[in-house]
C-alpha cells in the first residue's frame, strides 16, 4: 500500500512494516520451534525446573522419536492417513469435476438450487453431524475402520472442490467446447479432452485442499476410530501419547512434527496454488 | 411378409438403434447435467441431509447408544436448558466466538495491510504467515498444550525471568479466565492467517488511483484507510467474517485438546459439550440437541451469505 514517495519514504516504511512483523512472525514460529526442541530434549532436561527451556544444554538424544516408533503404532497411523487421504481426494475429485462442470456449464432446470444445496453442505461444520453419522459408520458396518472415513470425509470435500472447480470451468471459454461439439465430439468427450486438461490448475488446488483437510480432520477420526490400529496420524498422537495424567512430551512433540511434515512439504511445493485457492474460493478457517 | 423384431435383431439393426438412441437421449444438455450431478447429489442426500434429519430425530428421543429410544418431543432441550453446564457453554461460546472474532478481524486487517506493502522476502514472509493454518491444528495445538503447562510452562518462565510476574504464575489451563485467554490464543494465532491472506487479496483490488488522488487532497494515511480502502475491501471482509463466525463457533479440535472443557466447564463450546455428553456418556439424544444450537446462527449465516451472493 506504500504510496509513491522519495526513497526514504520508502526504506523508512519498510522498516516500520518488517518492525511491526517481526513479533508476529515470531508469534507463528515459536510454538514449532518448541516443538523441535523438546522432542529432541532428555527427559531429565524436559523436567528441570532450573534449565533453560529455550534450547538444548546436555545433549541432543532421539529417545522419543525411537519410543514413537518402537512402542507406538505411528507407522500404522501415518499409512492410515495417508491411505484415507488419498482414496478421499480421489473419490472427491471425481464427484466433485463432475458437479462442478454440470453446473458451471450446462443449462437444465434446478442448476440453481443445486448449486445453492451445496453451498450450504459446505457450510455445515463436522460438529454438527459427528453424532448421527457415528451411528450411520456403525449401521454400515465401517465403524472403527478407515472405510467408514474413506466414504465419510468426501461429505465435507465435494462441497468445497465442487465450488472451487466452478469457478475454475467458468473462466474455460465457452466457444472452445462449443466448435469441439460442432466437430463431433460428444459431451464426454469435450470435457475430457477440452475442458480438462485446461482446469489442471484448479483440479491440482481442489487436490491439494482435500488432501491437507483429509489429513488434518480430528473430529471423525477421533468419534469414529477407538482401536489404536486404525487411528490416523493426528489422532493417533494426541491420544495414544497422553495416558492418564502421563504425557509423553518428547514423543508428543516429536510424533506433532513427523505427522505435519508431509503436509509441510505438499504445502512448500505448491504454495503459489493454495494462496490462490484459498483467496478464490473461502475455505474454512 | 412383417419383419419380426428378431429378423431385425438377426440383420443388426436393431442393437445399433437402441443404442444411438440412448446416446442421443444423453447427449441433451439438461439429461447430460443431471447426469454429472446424481454422484454429488446422491452422497449428500445420503451422508449429509440423511444424518441431519436423523439429529433431529435424536434430539427428540431417547436415544442412548446402543438402545433404539423413542419419542419425548422436546424434554432433551428442556433439560439442557436447564442445565447448569449448558448454559455455561453457551456463554463461553459467546465470549470465545466474540473476541476471538474480532482480534482476528482487527489483527487480521492490520497484517494484511503490513504484507501488502512491497516488501523483500514477500513470498517467504507470506509463507510462513500461512503456516498456522496449513498444520494439522490437533498437533500444533499440542505444543500449546505443552507451552501452557502447568508446571514448565515456557510462557511463565520467561515471565517470571523478565519479571513481568511472580513465580509460579497462573496455571494457565487450570483457571477458568486464564484457560479461556489460553483457549482464544491458539484460536487466533490458528485463524489470523486465513484472514490476513484473503484480505490481503481484497487489499490488490484497491486501485491505486483512489488512494494518491485521497492522498494529493490530503486525506491522512488512517483518513485513506478509512474512507478508501476500507469501503472498497468491505464485501471481502464480510465474506471472511461470516466463514470465520460459523467455524469459529463451532470449534472442536483446540478446546478438545487444550482443555477437554474446563476447568469446571468453563471453556465447554457447543461441540466438545456434545461429544462428551452424546458420546462419551452415550445420551445421543441430549448430544444431539445441544450440537443443534449451533444450527439457527448457522441458517442465520446462510441467509446473508446467499443474499449477499444474490445482490453480486
Amino acid at each position: 500500500m506504500a504510496l509513491a514517495g522519495s526513497r526514504g519514504a520508502r526504506i523508512r516504511s519498510n522498516i516500520f512494516a518488517y518492525a511491526n512483523l517481526a513479533p508476529y512472525i515470531f508469534f507463528v514460529l515459536f510454538p514449532f520451534y518448541f516443538m523441535v526442541v523438546t522432542s529432541f530434549k532428555s527427559n531429565a532436561e524436559l523436567y528441570n525446573l532450573k534449565s533453560i527451556p529455550f534450547w538444548i544444554q546436555s545433549g541432543v538424544i532421539t529417545d522419543h522419536y525411537a519410543l514413537l516408533f518402537q512402542k507406538t503404532d505411528f507407522v500404522a497411523w501415518m499409512k492410515n492417513s495417508l491411505l484415507v487421504a488419498t482414496v478421499a481426494t480421489t473419490v472427491s475429485l471425481v464427484i466433485s469435476i463432475l458437479a462442478g462442470y454440470s453446473l458451471a456449464r450446462l443449462r437444465f432446470r434446478g442448476a440453481a438450487s443445486f448449486g445453492t444445496a451445496i453451498f450450504i453442505t459446505y457450510l455445515i461444520p463436522p460438529t454438527l453431524l459427528f453424532l448421527p453419522l457415528s451411528q450411520v459408520v456403525v449401521w454400515l458396518g465401517v465403524a472403527d475402520s478407515i472405510s467408514g472415513l474413506m466414504l465419510i470425509y468426501p461429505t465435507f470435500l465435494v462441497p468445497f472442490c465442487t465450488w472451487l472447480l466452478m469457478g475454475y470451468f467458468r473462466t474455460i471459454p465457452r466457444e472452445v467446447e462449443e466448435c469441439a461439439l460442432v466437430d463431433g465430439a460428444t459431451r464426454m468427450q469435450t470435457l475430457s479432452k477440452i475442458v480438462l486438461p485446461m482446469a489442471v490448475p484448479g483440479i491440482i488446488c481442489a487436490a491439494l485442499f482435500s488432501f491437507t483437510l483429509c489429513w488434518n480432520e480430528f473430529t471423525y477420526a477421533l468419534t469414529f476410530i477407538s482401536q489404536s490400529a486404525n487411528k490416523t496420524a493426528v489422532v493417533g498422537v494426541t491420544s495414544d501419547l497422553i495416558r492418564g495424567d502421563i504425557y509423553f512430551w518428547g514423543s508428543l512433540m516429536a510424533g506433532a512434527l513427523l505427522a505435519s511434515i508431509p503436509i509441510v512439504i505438499v504445502y512448500v511445493l505448491f504454495l503459489d496454488y493454495y494462496v490462490s485457492g484459498l483467496t478464490a474460493g473461502a475455505v474454512k478457517g | 411378409m412383417a419383419v419380426g423384431p428378431r429378423v431385425l435383431e438377426a440383420a443388426g439393426l436393431r442393437e445399433p438403434g437402441r443404442r444411438t438412441r440412448l446416446r442421443e437421449w444423453w447427449e441433451q444438455e439438461h439429461i447430460f447435467g443431471y447426469g454429472l450431478i446424481v454422484p454429488a447429489i446422491v452422497l449428500l442426500v445420503t451422508l449429509v441431509g440423511f444424518p441431519f434429519g436423523m439429529a433431529i430425530w435424536f434430539s427428540l428421543s431417547d436415544y442412548w447408544v446402543g438402545s433404539p429410544g423413542g419419542f419425548v418431543g422436546l424434554t432433551n432441550y428442556r433439560d439442557i436448558l436447564g442445565n447448569e453446564t449448558f448454559r455455561q457453554t453457551v456463554q463461553n461460546s459467546f465470549v470465545f466466538t466474540g473476541i476471538a472474532l474480532t482480534l482476528k478481524i482487527v489483527l487480521g486487517v492490520w497484517l494484511a495491510m503490513l504484507l501488502a506493502r512491497n516488501l523483500s522476502f514477500k513470498r517467504v514472509i507470506r509463507g510462513i504467515v500461512l503456516l498456522p493454518f496449513v498444520i494439522p491444528t490437533a498437533l500444533s495445538t499440542l505444543a500449546w498444550l505443552w507451552m501452557f503447562d502447568s508446571l514448565y510452562s515456557v510462557v511463565n518462565w520467561t515471565a517470571i525471568r523478565l519479571h513481568l510476574i511472580s513465580a509460579p504464575g497462573p496455571n494457565w489451563l487450570g483457571q477458568s479466565a486464564y484457560a479461556m485467554a489460553a483457549v482464544i490464543t491458539v484460536n487466533v494465532w490458528r485463524g489470523l492467517p486465513f484472514f490476513a491472506i484473503v484480505v490481503l487479496a481484497g487489499l490488490m483490488t484497491v486501485p491505486r488511483e483512489y488512494l494518491e488522488a485521497a492522498e494529493v487532497d490530503g486525506a491522512s494515511s488512517w483518513g485513506r484507510f478509512w474512507h478508501v480502502t476500507l469501503p472498497l475491501i468491505r464485501p471481502v471482509l464480510a465474506v471472511v467474517i461470516l466463514f470465520s463466525t460459523i467455524f469459529t463457533f463451532a470449534d472442536f479440535n483446540i478446546v478438545q485438546v487444550l482443555t477437554r472443557g474446563g476447568p469446571i466447564n468453563t471453556t465447554h463450546l457447543f461441540a466438545t459439550l456434545a461429544y462428551q455428553v452424546g458420546l462419551q456418556g452415550g445420551n445421543l439424544g441430549q448430544g444431539a440437541a445441544i450440537s443443534l444450537f449451533i444450527f439457527p446462527l448457522l441458517a442465520l449465516v446462510v441467509f446473508f451469505q446467499l443474499r449477499y451472493v444474490r445482490e453480486e
